[in-house]
């Protein structure tokens, strides 16, 4: 007992708490799946560091892994806006709502990049982290999540480029400039929730590796990334807003080009069609975390 | 008031064969949606052969990996879990640190729980030592204030304090190791569950691990251990839990469930006659496998009985299914708690074995058997290191049967060795 105490003593280790000291959230109890699956966001609180680790991760193994680094970031979206600049803007002379083409393209590709890239990663990121998932708890919300919001680093880089290309013209924001943090987030949300969709997917069914490429293709192209929405008619513009991206490239060129009217009604059509496919996403994905480690 | 940490009820889990290692194309899936739509289409049995197969496929390839298994670990408690592969070891565990859910049953546990299933998981090669302890910990469920705390030590225990900013991408493997189990063993939770870690890394480390581990145990952690090292778990934890086939078979003091285990694990056999070996529990492609194997010392004073300092010869019939040379044939005596001592295999003499197809006999002879008296098992090995493939045996059986080396009558009675080997030895005062 003695001896027990000295090493005790020595190591200067806490003893754990009784078991009526500890407070009820360290009980846990483990049961089969049955029927709706609450979602548990507090746990997903609790875990809240490791959340941050693994977005801190994703972060410094990009910048470390590639020889371009943070270039990266600005490289895709210049060059894609250089691209449909010569094509659309300068040959099928698509109209761009009387801002420069290079300008109007630019603005929406900086959150459809890093919608597109957020989306491609975190898809694939339940497969990728296979190894960790049959081996460790943890919410496995979390393994999308983090490069949904890592590529936020990327964002802020090609957004400052954005600025800089938009003074170079002579323009100078708007003033509803404050609100691009809620296209931003607008932007993440839609990312995380379809990728939570085939994320979960990608477990069962690794098709889902080879048609995330084609459905941000086609998404690229049902977006107003390269023409402008006005070229809808004017009836059907709410209901192009089931696509939240048309929402959010569309807020995002009001906020910072300042054109007349806010695109309200797109918008809300976006925010609801967000809410609901989240939603969604967020329960089917529980689901099937019950049988991650069983399938994966 | 007893303070139960792990509370376990009934618990059971259930795998479809093959859900474990493949996951299904989605075109799989539409065929079967389809053929199932078609079934409810065509009410004519045109397609009842589809449906009896899927019907098959939902009953019979289910297996339990887990069954009805009851039991309580009190707060305090180092208990090990032991039980032959496909016990259900690693399902449990598996269970209780929530990585899958459960069939049946519950479990509850109560404060917080660290599982060490594995180590290094989530390491990442291109991060540097540091940046992988602060990973690591973070995944294993250490808070950063706690890694911060316990930094210094971790490095020290890993003995990597040259190279703790260095990409881990330029770690030996040892280092690797190394760093990934001192992480682990600096794990703070209250309830700590463990599989079979241990298996690797030098012995020298090991022994540090355990003895870590050994601290926890004694620091009133709650603490479930898996392992096949009988030492290690006699050494750790005083009470054990026997699976076997997904069933709690027995718990209890640790001593008398190794003994129960080992003793089940296989039998004690007589010499100078053939010991069936076909039916039992194996590995490998079976192209070439043992069958029966005999062994005597060629003394008929003892009864052909093994003897301590005495020859000892096998004789083994394998039966193969073509004509075939091969590089590794081997038989290797262990001590009942699993330590290999002996390992006569032709690999280590460069012999090739040409067998013929059909039923071959082999012999081998052992001219001094160096083991004192004393209850050893026997496991038979049956590879060609040459072929291509390498890491596939023909025939593997970790344990076949036992042998029991006994004293010759003639030599002077003396009180037990207490060690495996002999050796002549002498002792002279020196002035």
């Amino acid at each position: 007992m003695t001896i027990q105490e000295q090493q005790i003593g020595q190591t200067l280790v806490e003893p754990p708490k009784k078991l009526e000291d500890l407070p009820d959230s360290h009980e846990t109890i483990i049961r089969p799946p049955r029927g709706w699956v609450s979602l548990e966001l507090r746990d997903l609180w609790e875990y809240r560091e490791l959340m941050f680790f693994f977005i801190w991760r994703d972060i410094k193994v990009r910048y470390k892994q590639t020889a371009l680094g943070a270039t990266w970031a600005i490289i895709q979206p210049f060059f894609t806006m250089v691209v449909f600049s010569i094509f659309f803007g300068w040959l099928a002379r698509i109209p761009s709502d009387g801002v420069p083409y290079p300008v109007f393209a630019y603005t929406a590709l900086v959150p459809w990049t890093y919608f597109a890239n957020a989306l491609a990663q975190a898809s694939n990121s339940l497969v990728e982290h296979e190894r960790m998932i049959t081996k460790v708890y943890f919410p496995r919300l979390l393994i999308p999540m983090a490069p949904v919001l890592a590529g936020l680093v990327d964002f802020v880089i090609a957004f400052s480029i954005l600025i800089a290309i938009m003074l170079w013209y002579g323009l100078v924001p708007a003033s509803t400039i404050w609100t691009v943090p809620l296209f931003v987030l607008m932007a993440a949300i839609t990312a995380l929730s379809v990728s939570l969709w085939l994320a979960a997917l990608n477990v069962q069914y690794r098709d889902v590796r080879y048609v995330v490429p084609f459905l941000i293709q086609f998404w690229l192209f049902a977006t107003p990334i390269a023409y402008p929405s006005s070229l809808i008619p004017e009836q059907w513009r709410p209901l192009y807003g089931l696509n939240p991206m048309a929402g959010v490239v569309e807020g995002f060129r009001w906020a910072l080009l300042g054109q007349a009217e806010a695109p309200n009604a797109l918008l809300l059509v976006s925010v609801l069609t967000v809410v609901v496919v989240l939603i969604g996403g967020m329960h089917y994905f529980r689901r099937m975390e019950e049988t991650f480690a069983d399938v994966v | 008031m007893r303070n139960i940490a792990i509370r376990v009820e009934e618990l059971g889990k259930v795998y479809r064969i093959g859900q474990r290692q493949r996951y299904k194309t989605l075109k799989e899936t539409l065929v079967h949606a389809m053929a199932g739509t078609f079934r409810r289409l065509t009410s004519i049995g045109r397609l009842s052969s589809l449906a009896s197969y899927q019907h098959h496929n939902s009953t019979k390839e289910r297996i339990w990996a887990l069954k009805g298994v009851t039991f309580e670990i009190e707060h305090g408690e180092v208990v090990g879990v032991i039980g032959r592969n496909g016990a259900g070891k690693s399902t449990l565990l598996k269970i209780l640190s929530r990585i899958t859910k459960p069939t049946t049953g519950y479990a509850k546990t109560r404060g917080r729980v660290g599982s060490l299933l594995e180590v290094g998981t989530g390491f990442h090669p291109e991060l540097t030592g540091r940046e992988n302890i602060y990973l690591n910990g973070a995944i294993l469920g250490m808070r950063r204030g706690e890694i911060r705390r316990t930094f210094d030590e971790i490095v020290a225990f890993a003995e990597i304090e040259k190279f703790i900013d260095t990409p881990v991408k330029r770690y030996s493997s040892g280092m690797y190791m190394r760093l990934a189990f001192a992480v682990a063993a600096h794990l703070e939770p209250e309830i700590l569950i463990v599989d079979e870690v241990l298996a690797v890394g030098d012995a020298e480390f090991q022994k540090k691990c355990l003895g870590k581990m050994g601290n926890v145990a004694q620091e009133g952690r709650t603490v479930l251990f898996v392992s096949h090292n009988m030492d290690a778990i006699q050494q750790l934890c005083p009470r054990c839990i026997l699976l076997e086939k997904g069933q709690l078979i027995a718990q209890g003091d640790s001593a008398g469930i190794i003994a129960n285990y080992l003793s089940s694990y296989s039998y004690r056999t007589r010499p100078d006659g053939w010991i069936d070996v076909s039916r039992l529990e194996r590995t490998g492609t079976g192209e070439a496998r043992f069958v029966e194997v005999q062994y005597s010392s060629l003394s008929r004073a003892t009864g052909f009985r093994p003897y301590s300092n005495g020859p000892l010869e096998f004789l083994l019939n394998i039966e193969s299914d073509a004509s075939r040379s091969v590089g590794s044939l081997a038989v290797f005596l262990c001590s009942q708690l699993g330590t290999k001592l002996i390992n006569a295999d032709t690999v280590l003499v460069g012999q090739v074995i040409r067998l013929r197809k059909g039923s071959n006999k082999v012999r081998l002879r052992i001219e001094k058997l160096h083991l004192n008296p004393g209850v050893y098992r026997v496991g038979l090995w049956l590879a060609d290191p040459i072929s291509s493939r390498a890491n596939s045996a023909y025939d593997y059986i970790e344990s076949a049967f036992e042998i029991e080396v006994i004293k010759l009558k003639s030599e002077k009675p003396s009180l037990h060795p207490n060690a495996f080997v002999t050796c002549p030895f002498d002792f002279t005062e020196v002035t």
